[in-house]
């Protein structure tokens, strides 16, 4: 059994799974049930200056009859007194002291964050959470993702914290700037030991075109929210990525999406050393961690690594820029005949929104000019489907591998499990990037149609 | 499930008429499992669950089949359930956990959890047959013994092992199994299905399987007996599985000769038997209207044997078999002949010629108004004998006036109190998943009292 426990600027994490700061830590008891459940830490929702909250303050957005692929919410900080959370926080911290507590924090003035750091730590607490993430509401009086836009502020902010912490601090990114490498350098050089990110993303959810009010509506209006869930996770994969392979990064809490053990791994190998999860609990509840655990010790088990903490960054060198991806790698499609029910999905996505590479058996040059092809295989041939629940008639698509770029497209859209593979046929055997041609000269070359034409003899 | 141990598959032949019948449900892709565990809304408090006789914690299952922890899928089944493979297969789960699935009330599909049970339980064991022997406890040098293979036992004897004990199984056929191996119907679980998942149970830990072994009352009379009152010297507990006895007859003319079969025997034959032949068998007719006459009017259709016709004393609507199975009976060509009693049978000197039926007005048979029905074979499925004699050997098990061992409900104890049982022989004959529950129970049992004793 692989060892699930993490090694987090210092504080040790029974694993890698803890609920972001977030309505699921909003109170003691829902943290010491979650510590039941099995997570292994808990960022506490955020403490500042007292504040009120909407109603309402959710709105979602489903997809194929799904629920919740994304979440979007307006609520701000804690609204419950100060003395509550931390006297909660103290004694949470009191009866599972294996368990990481973090204390997320957002104020204003230097005092503030000196009597606030202060107050937190002396719950007991593992670590501080600078929330510099938030994108609603709070940032429209200056602080949450205001300050982690602005690398100064969150730079001179930082600073403040690090004169009076005691305990490692963990600086929240907000995803909502070009670049994230500037906030995050900014934290490192005021000497944060970590990062977590992303926080959640600015966003409308959505207009009810009845009212013609956003959502979620309050009083007949709205206001835009931040937006987390599973459809934020590819874009807080690439932001991490972004972070952890700068160098000399600080230990990383992955945030956004996470909502199983495989999305999990997938923070980890791109660098993240503890993820926060917040909207699949609001979905589900507690009880996925279960499952999170379950997951990750079997793959772990399965891949041969001996810790949880040997996974962290293993797919960050494989992350490149563009220019440095290999230009010999080539593949084309193969569709298994075997497979195939002739839905001719894969047929239409190439003809319309690719490169006109699949065929369909029995049509003529002037049948396939008419319905878009502009290059001609000299056989197409003309095999009927023969797989269990294919369409009696159809036949089986053809893909003209000498047009065939490699997109992936057929492959994504064709609806039964393995029947488009692709298939590798490299150009040559060296690695030969766009940063080499770059290096040698060669990275212009002109007038690519008339080259295509003269290619193909015409 | 080929998977589990190849060619491990135990006694069974080549050429059995069961592997002529299709798989119902055959086994899902991993694209297919993904999708139809995605429809699962992962209810709290899921009335699935409840539904469930071993209570599976089933949208938890289901989630993780979803995610793509099918290893943590199949151990959440097999917690609860460790036959949870074949219950997956042969569980009428349009009546239990199906059923009860909140998408009924919806108007929506139930979940077919049934199938997603299969995929979980069979993808997870074929990959890794350990999956459950990896967790067994250390030896606790206790030895308890079952009498019979059936699933009642297997499940006990299954969740013993994993509590570190010792675990003899004593059946007195050459196959073991039970229902199992040798009744289910051929279009959900077929006989070597049934024994790969025997040889995943008898993997699990400290398990001996001593087959054509009679447990009896009295004194052994030879090799290939053991006396009742040696377990109980010999082991720590016993736990009777006995199952349930012959087909019961009709009790008419010319019942006894050739061509006439007690319904399980018939089944039997055709899931086991690779000698048996139902060659030139055009017209059969099976007796009774429970889910055996079901299922062997079924087998008998998708044989290709002509028009089976199930003769019921009742209306179709008092049939104790499953709705939905008389459903699927139709469409494969079954047709019901209700409020009819069979009064003889007619032969022509030994051949098989026909059956006599009279129609029941009032709950009584007119046999004055009796037709004969031809035919060329007739399967009863009226009923099975008590095999329930044995258990009385124990001192202080009682039976209750069905001739069912008496056991207290939460622990399967008997009378006796080392001595436990479960199955048919408790409940008169019910499903797998019946069983399998009586098995863990009592196994539970077995290892609190074990521990507290040491």
């Amino acid at each position: 059994m692989a060892d699930l426990s993490v090694d987090f600027c210092g504080v040790r994490s029974p694993n890698p799974f803890w609920l972001a700061s977030a309505p699921p830590t909003n109170t003691g008891d829902q943290v010491r049930r979650a510590f039941d459940a099995g997570w292994g830490g808990a960022v506490w929702k955020t403490l500042g200056n007292p504040i009120v909250n909407v109603s309402s303050r959710f709105g979602g957005v489903d997809y194929g009859g799904g629920r919740l692929m994304g979440l979007n919410n307006i609520e701000l900080i804690t609204d419950r007194p100060i003395e509550e959370n931390l006297r909660e926080m103290r004694e949470v911290k009191k009866n599972y002291p294996d368990n990481v507590l973090v204390a997320s924090l957002m104020v204003e003035t230097y005092e503030e964050w000196k009597e606030i750091i202060r107050r937190a730590e002396d719950t007991g607490c593992d670590a501080l959470e600078l929330n510099f993430g938030c994108p609603h509401g709070m940032c429209e009086r200056g602080m949450g993702s205001a300050v982690g836009s602005e690398p100064k502020v969150l730079r001179e902010i930082t600073g403040w914290v690090m004169e009076h912490a005691t305990t490692p601090v963990i600086v929240k990114l907000t995803p909502n700037i070009g670049d994230i490498t500037e906030p995050a350098e900014a934290a490192m050089a005021a000497g944060a030991p970590a990062v977590s990110l992303i926080n959640t993303i600015k966003s409308i959810i959505g207009v009810d075109l009845d009212t013609m009010v956003p959502t979620p509506q309050v009083g007949g209006a709205s206001t835009n929210g931040g937006y987390c869930g599973p459809a934020v996770k590819p874009i807080a994969l690439h932001l991490l990525g972004q972070v952890a392979r700068m160098p000399n990064v600080v230990p990383i809490s992955g945030i956004g999406g996470v909502s199983n053990w495989r999305d999990a791994a997938e923070f980890m190998a791109l660098g993240a050393t503890t993820v926060q999860v917040c909207t699949a609990v609001m979905h589900y509840g507690f009880r996925i961690v279960e499952d999170m655990i379950e997951g990750l010790s079997d793959f772990l088990d399965d891949q041969g690594y001996g810790s949880a903490q040997e996974l962290v960054g293993r797919a960050v060198p494989q992350y490149k820029d563009w220019g440095d991806l290999d230009l010999n790698h080539h593949a084309v499609a193969s569709i298994d005949p075997d497979k195939c029910i002739g839905c001719q999905l894969c047929y239409v996505a190439c003809l319309d929104g690719s490169h006109q590479c699949i065929h369909i058996p029995g049509m003529s040059d002037e049948e396939k000019r008419a319905r878009g092809h502009v290059a001609f295989p000299a056989h197409v041939p003309d095999r009927p489907v023969t797989a269990a629940g294919g369409t009696p008639g159809a036949r089986v698509p053809y893909v003209h591998e000498e047009e065939c770029v490699g997109c992936n497209l057929c492959e994504l859209v064709c609806p039964v499990d393995g029947c488009i593979t692709m298939v590798e046929k490299r150009r040559g055997p060296q690695v030969d990037t766009w940063a080499d041609w770059a290096g040698r000269g060669e990275d212009l070359r002109p007038g690519s149609l008339d080259a295509t034409r003269k290619a193909r003899g015409k | 499930m080929k998977p589990f141990r190849k060619g491990e598959g135990g006694p069974l032949a080549q050429g059995r008429l069961e592997t002529r019948i299709g798989d119902k449900k055959p086994l899902y892709t991993d694209g297919e499992a993904a999708a139809e565990a995605s429809r699962c809304i992962y209810c709290v408090d899921a009335p699935c669950i409840e539904a469930c006789p071993t209570g599976i914690d089933i949208p938890t299952f289901i989630r993780k089949i979803a995610t793509d922890n099918v290893r943590g899928a199949a151990r959440t089944i097999l917690a609860d359930n460790l036959l949870g493979y074949s219950c997956g297969r042969s569980c009428p789960v349009e009546v239990l956990c199906a059923g009860a699935c909140v998408y009924n009330h919806w108007g929506r599909p139930a979940i077919e959890i049934g199938r997603l049970q299969r995929y979980a339980t069979e993808t997870a064991l074929s990959r890794d047959p350990a999956l459950l022997a990896k967790t067994r406890k250390p030896p606790t040098g206790k030895r308890i013994a079952l009498v019979g293979a059936g699933p009642a036992s297997l499940a006990c004897a299954g969740h013993l092992a994993l509590d570190g004990h010792e675990a003899v199984i004593f059946e007195k056929k050459s196959i073991p199994g039970g229902l199992n191996t040798l009744g289910i119907a051929p279009y959900k679980l077929q006989a070597d299905d049934a024994m790969a998942e025997i040889q995943f149970v008898l993997g699990l830990g400290d398990i001996e399987l001593k087959t054509g072994m009679s447990v009896v009352a009295g004194e052994p009379s030879g090799e290939g007996e053991i006396s009742a009152d040696s377990l109980l010297r010999d082991y720590d507990a016993v736990f009777v599985g006995l199952g349930l006895g012959p087909d019961r007859t009709l009790g008419v003319p010319g019942e006894e000769g050739p061509g006439v079969y007690g319904a399980t025997w018939l089944i039997e034959q055709i899931k086991t038997n690779p000698e048996f032949s139902l060659e030139g068998v055009r017209r059969p007719v099976v007796v009774g209207g429970g889910n055996t006459a079901i299922d062997i009017a079924r087998e008998l259709a998708k044989l290709g044997l002509g028009e089976v016709t199930m003769v019921y004393r009742g209306a179709a609507e008092a049939m104790s078999g499953y709705a939905h199975e008389m459903e699927g009976a139709r469409l494969d060509g079954v047709r019901l002949l209700e409020r009819r009693q069979p009064v003889a049978i007619e032969r022509d000197g030994a051949e098989l010629r026909g059956i006599s039926v009279a129609p029941v007005v009032d709950g009584t048979a007119d046999a004055a108004r009796g037709e004969t029905l031809g035919c060329d074979l007739v399967a009863l499925a009226i009923g099975q004998a008590r095999l329930t004699d044995l258990a009385k050997a124990f001192d202080g098990v009682d039976l209750d006036e069905r001739g069912r061992v008496l056991v207290d409900d939460a622990t399967c104890r008997t009378g006796h109190p080392r001595v436990y049982a479960g199955g048919d022989c408790v409940n008169g004959g019910k499903e797998v998943v019946n069983a399998a529950q009586h098995g863990k129970l009592a196994a539970r049992d077995i290892t609190a009292v074990l521990a507290a004793s040491s």
